[in-house]
């Protein structure tokens, strides 16, 4: 039987959500306009004031926030109460070069720890369960998150934090952990190594995983849930509009529900900022609705996704959400396949190379040609040239299985892959189209 | 006594090689023997130089990968016979040779052996009167 941690806003008829999502909004717009003067100026450039948005129909007209905005308005720019009422922040590294400092006041970080509950209950748990948070703890979201909300479930909380697998495997096994939270290629990492170690499906206590920070494939989730013996369940989130449990999936593991009593969700074009109908790729756009400190109004992701209003058998009404494929500026379509350098990154990684990749798309004869130059690395090489190419056929296979596409890697010295201003060039487009 | 070999990882690409020897020899490091092995597009060069730790530690200066390999050396003297003499101790230890390169000293000519199972290869061989030379004696001949 499914269950819920508050079935009555999970489960709540869509125009319940509705009513809430009006009344919250325009508390929030006028919040912003009152305290953030960087957003109300936004909003006067294009002649608004809060009496212009009268329900979630007016929210097309608001003006967007971006990383860029984050990074003009670094650090405390976008702070709407005094540092007082701020108990928190965390934060993440931003690919535009500043980090991103977000600021939590304790109902904040309440909110967000519920949602985080949220997620772990549609996963199964209970307060009889184990939970293992094996997420890094600190500035990344992660780890508080998820140790938030295996809190408020009244889990026992095993605070791992990331790395050690010797340890991660000891309490897994010793306390008979029930439910592991991590990134998925820490997941299957420690699957592997607990295969090595001759441990079975049977033998490992675990029975359901929740994933997320980073981009994975099903046929990656079917492994986790071998080696592991469990029910692999992902989750979504992002520093900027609260952390991990912005969405999460349920029993149905098809598409994660959006926490919308939270958070408004929109799906835009990318390149027109227009808002697109239901059902349509496009950008993820965020309004958090409840937070104090830092509340980010049509917040724009980045992540490409399409949004679904279609029942779910697990009984939440909440709109759910395709796994994003990756940043929008990031992507390349190579042989008419959506292909997201995030992707790359976390084949590499789970292979043992290092991040350091560089990809050389160029069209031949009317098709795609698609390279990635990849770094040796001290682990990776040995003296034997058969040992060495068997390994790069497993990365070719790999990343194979995560792209849906064939990709030619081509082993390269350390530190060679071209660089400007410090950042390394990771995409070569030679294509002229 | 096997000898430590610094296996190096060269990408496809013109010059590396040279870029290579320009480390080495920028660090005064002399290199006695060095075998190629090939593929379309990765290479590995095998040497035996007069010093591994330098040699590394330029090499990873230079952004190059690196790694110790325990091979076997053993003198090739001027006569007939003398190398399948050791081919053949090899063959009834039943140790596989993996790979193998020559280089020319001061007297004899030497045998540089890449096996599967080194230890093994050495004791049987040094049980048949075959010693295999350390790596102050290669510094030596
Ligand atoms: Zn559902």
């Amino acid at each position: 039987m499914e269950r819920y941690f508050q079935e009555e806003l999970e489960c709540a008829p869509r125009e319940k959500i509705l009513a809430l999502q009006n009344e919250k909004l325009l508390a929030q717009v006028k919040n912003v306009w009152e305290n953030v003067p960087y957003y109300r100026a936004k909003m006067q450039e294009k002649n608004l004031t809060p009496d212009d948005i009268k329900s979630v129909d007016d929210l097309h007209k608001l003006p967007f926030l971006s990383k860029a905005d984050l990074k003009a308005a670094y650090p405390y720019g976008l702070l709407a109460r005094p540092l007082k009422d701020c108990v928190r922040i965390q934060s993440t590294s931003g690919t535009t070069g500043k980090r991103v400092v977000a600021f939590y006041t304790q109902h904040d970080i309440d909110v967000w720890e519920e949602c985080c509950a949220r997620a772990i209950v549609a996963a199964g748990g209970t307060n009889e369960d184990v939970c293992q948070v094996s997420y890094g703890y600190g500035l990344f979201t992660g780890g508080p998150g998820l140790n938030g909300g295996s809190h408020k479930v009244g889990c026992l909380t095993i605070p791992a934090s990331s790395g050690n697998t010797e340890r991660q495997i000891m309490f897994i096994m010793d306390l008979s952990a029930t439910i592991l939270c991590c990134t998925p290629s820490y997941a299957a990492y420690l699957g592997e190594t607990m295969k090595e170690m001759g441990l079975t499906p049977e033998q490992i206590p675990l029975k359901a995983g929740i994933f997320g920070a980073e981009a994975w494939s099903e046929e990656m989730r079917r492994d986790i849930e071998k080696t592991l013996g469990i029910k692999a369940y992902d989750i979504y989130g992002l520093t900027e509009i609260s952390g991990p449990g912005v969405s999460f999936e349920c029993s149905e593991q098809h598409g994660m529900h959006i926490n919308e009593d939270h958070f408004i969700a929109e799906i835009i074009d990318p390149d027109t900022g227009e808002v697109l109908p239901e059902g349509t790729q496009g950008e993820l756009v965020f309004t958090s609705l409840d937070k104090e400190a830092f509340p980010l109004l049509r917040y724009r992701t980045r992540d490409i996704c399409t949004l679904t209003r279609e029942k779910c058998s697990c009984g939440r009404t909440h709109v759910r959400m395709t796994k994003p494929r990756g940043r929008s500026d990031d992507m390349l379509i190579i042989r008419g396949v959506n292909v997201f350098p995030s992707q790359i990154e976390t084949v590499l990684l789970n292979n043992g190379y290092a991040a350091n990749y560089q990809i050389i798309v160029d069209r031949v004869n009317n098709t795609d040609t698609f390279d990635i130059n990849v770094e040796m690395t001290p682990d990776m090489f040995t003296d034997n040239v058969g040992e060495i190419q068997a390994r790069r056929k497993v990365l070719e296979d790999g990343l194979r299985a995560m792209l849906g596409i064939k990709a030619k890697v081509t082993l390269v010295n350390p530190k060679t892959i071209t660089r400007s201003e410090g950042k390394a060039v990771r995409v070569i487009d030679k294509r002229k189209i | 006594m096997s000898v430590n070999q610094v296996s190096v990882f060269l990408e496809n690409k013109p010059g590396t090689l040279n870029k290579m020897t320009q480390a080495l020899a920028k660090g005064g490091v002399n290199i006695r023997a060095l075998s190629l092995a090939d593929t379309n597009d990765f290479g590995i060069v095998r040497m035996i130089v007069n010093d591994v730790y330098e040699a590394t530690s330029v090499l990873k200066e230079e952004n190059f990968v690196a790694t110790f390999t325990p091979v076997l050396i053993y003198a090739v003297s001027d006569e007939t016979g003398s190398l399948d003499k050791i081919l053949r101790a090899f063959t009834e230890s039943e140790v596989n040779i993996e790979y193998m390169y020559a280089f020319a000293g001061k007297k004899n000519a030497y045998m540089i052996f890449r096996v599967t199972d080194t230890k093994k290869a050495e004791a049987l061989l040094n049980g048949k009167g075959l010693k295999s030379l350390t790596q102050e004696e290669i510094a030596e001949v």
